[in-house]
């Protein structure tokens, strides 16, 4: 391909899939889609599990202590840009709202979580209830507004 | 401008001490990667259609690219020349930055740069002009992204690496 006309196109590219980003990231979307899928393949949880529509998060495997309301897990990484301003919105998120707790693991330590997840970047944030189910899940540095939302909706 | 001066001296220092926990001014990596990105393109631009045209241009501009890619990589960002012309040249006029952000995620994406540009010049060296065009196409949509939208998709290749890395 003409060289000049390639630089067209990843220009093109790289402009559209940063206009992308930038329009998605950091959404709280409802995680109920990819949790059907993630049941589906684990057929030893799947059969006492079947009516549950959420995936569970399960705070004693990975030391954490649940929020009595709700929970922010933060899944972040060593070479991560967004996960400090994440961190840093969120503690502050926590400790503004009583019952919401932050919790902040690294995704390289639970890689096996990390796949069974489909966690596929950092920062990865999972809204729990208070009984660990996972209700909203946002990639990205979150939006504020639409956390303080979300915990509305669960809490 | 005092201020400045001694915040980065003392990070300097910090760097040459080998301290993990370096902070950068974010608008450096910013800047670099718009030079960067410019550099990319004219070596996008200059790679021929056919590999019995001169190569002189493209390795000559990707092994540029790749000297400084590899001195932050090795050494650090204290150590990129585009850096070291922001703090120079642009950080006495603009003042210090608002908040600083971790070192090891703009260090990191230089290494992943650095390997896709070696890739390129590879190419180049077997004569697989398509080769050399789509590593240096990734590279560039990495530079453009981070200096346009502040976004680093080479960190982004870590955890993907370290899902497939970790076996267990």
């Amino acid at each position: 391909m003409n060289s000049l006309w390639l630089l067209v196109v990843v220009v093109s590219v790289a402009i559209g899939f940063g206009l992308w980003r930038k329009w998605s990231d950091g959404r709280m979307r409802d995680d109920s889609t990819s949790l059907e899928i993630i049941a589906s393949r684990l057929p030893a949880e799947s059969t006492d599990g079947v009516e549950q529509e959420q995936l569970k998060v399960d705070p004693t495997d990975l030391g954490l202590t649940l929020g009595p309301r709700a929970t922010l897990l933060q899944f972040s990484s060593a070479f991560c840009q967004p996960c400090r301003s994440a961190r840093l919105l969120l503690t502050s998120l926590a400790e503004d709202l009583p019952g919401v707790t932050f919790a902040e693991l690294d995704a390289e330590d639970h890689i096996d979580l990390v796949r069974s997840l489909q966690i596929r970047r950092t920062p990865t944030i999972l809204l729990l209830d208070s009984s660990g189910n996972i209700r909203k899940r946002a990639v990205g540095l979150p939006r504020k507004s639409e956390v303080v939302a979300a915990l509305a909706n669960v809490v | 401008m005092g201020t400045a001066r001694k915040i980065s001296g003392s990070r300097a220092v910090s760097a040459a001490a080998g301290s993990s926990d370096g902070k950068v001014d974010p608008r450096g990596p910013r800047f670099s990667a718009a030079i960067t990105s410019v550099v990319l393109a004219a070596a996008l631009i200059s790679i021929p259609g056919d590999s019995s045209a001169s190569l002189l241009v493209p390795i000559v501009l990707l092994a540029f690219q790749a000297m400084v890619f590899g001195a932050a990589a090795l050494f650090g960002l204290q150590a990129q020349l585009y850096g070291r012309v922001f703090r120079t040249l642009v950080v006495p006029r603009l003042g210090p930055p608002a908040e600083w952000e971790e070192e090891a995620p703009p260090r990191f994406s230089q290494l992943v740069g650095l390997v896709f540009v070696l890739v390129a010049l590879v190419g180049l060296g077997f004569g697989l002009m398509w080769v050399a065009q789509i590593a240096v196409g990734f590279a560039l949509t990495a530079a453009l992204l981070n200096a346009v939208f502040n976004y680093c998709l080479g960190c982004e290749m870590y955890l993907l690496a370290a899902r497939l890395r970790i076996r267990t």
